[in-house]
């Protein structure tokens, strides 16, 4: 039991290692899906959210490792 | 059919990905077999290998049932949150923030253990060196699986996508086995990186096309993708070597 709960462990580690890496992730294409829901018909907003938002989670995020 | 412009990204970020797994996974297996001996570390990766052959087994068939446009949402949310942590991970390992990761230091790590483990449990011994094999098989081999199917599903892409993943697989293990020691000198941080900026930008791309966004260029905007995450991985390695030259003085 210990065993499949360490390999669930990992499994979830795959995807999130720093949560608040994960978190901004997950906000952006929330962002992105909303542009798109508000938006109907007009899809590249939700597209440009989506890139600049991932690309600035990135940046922010490593800077921020470095100050912690 | 997938298009010309995703062929070569596909099949460059699987092998790539697929190296670095392999690498991790050849570093226990080896470690294995240098404390108990080719059986349990065998018996471990063949039962790992086989609970892989399950899994995919399992999930390929559940794949065709969901939704394609639900199908790219779902697996590029988790290629950007896979992507980015490569890639974040890259970005601070190149700028000196964390340790680069060592398999001549994962090697003695891991025998270390076992050795520990074996002293301690004698009859225990064998079954444990054959489930730290497992475990490495089936974790590192997760990954692949997972790059193999996300990169790949709903485009047609799943026979180039395995054949590169088996080619790197079957390298490392014939390397693994010639030199029979931590293949320590594969530059795997670049290696990361290179394949954190591709999941990336494959991440946004489906994620934008689960959402509805008719991407211009088509296929194409993945090589513009891997541009920018590849220019922003560059750009913010300077900054943090920079940020941490300032913080220094």
């Amino acid at each position: 039991m210990n065993a499949l709960a360490a390999v669930a462990r990992e499994v979830v580690g795959l995807f999130v290692d720093d949560g608040w890496l994960a978190a901004a992730i997950v906000a952006v294409v929330a962002l992105a899906g909303l542009a798109a829901a508000l938006v109907p018909n007009v899809y590249l907003p939700a597209g440009l959210i989506l890139l600049v938002g991932c690309l600035g989670v990135l940046v922010a995020n490593v800077l921020a490792a470095v100050r912690r | 059919m997938g298009g010309v412009a995703q062929i070569g990204p596909v099949m460059t970020a699987v092998f790539l990905a697929s190296l670095v797994e392999a690498v991790e996974a050849l570093t226990i297996i080896l470690a294995v077999a240098t404390v108990r001996g080719w059986r349990p570390a065998g018996v471990g990766a063949l039962a790992g290998l086989i609970s892989l052959a399950v899994i995919v087994l399992a999930l390929g068939p559940a794949l065709e049932i969901v939704p394609l446009r639900l199908l790219q949402l779902a697996i590029g949310i988790l290629l950007l949150l896979f992507g980015m942590r490569w890639l974040r991970k890259a970005i601070l390992r190149a700028a000196g923030v964390l340790a680069l990761h060592d398999e001549e230091k994962a090697f003695a790590a891991t025998t270390a253990e076992l050795r520990r483990e074996g002293a301690a449990a004698a009859q225990r011994a064998d079954w444990l060196a054959g489930v730290a094999s497992y475990k490495a098989v089936l974790l590192e081999g997760l990954e692949v699986v997972f790059i193999v199917i996300a990169v790949s599903a709903g485009r047609g892409l799943l026979l180039p996508a395995s054949v590169s993943a088996l080619a790197a697989c079957a390298l490392v293990a014939v390397a693994g086995l010639i030199v029979y020691r931590p293949l320590a000198r594969v530059p795997e941080n670049t290696l990361k990186f290179a394949v954190g900026v591709m999941l990336s930008a494959f991440g946004v791309f489906w994620t934008g096309e689960g959402l509805g966004v008719p991407w211009p260029g088509e296929d194409l905007a993945i090589v513009v993708f891997v541009a920018l995450f590849l220019a922003t991985g560059l750009v913010s390695i300077s900054l943090v070597q920079r940020s941490r030259t300032a913080t220094a003085r």
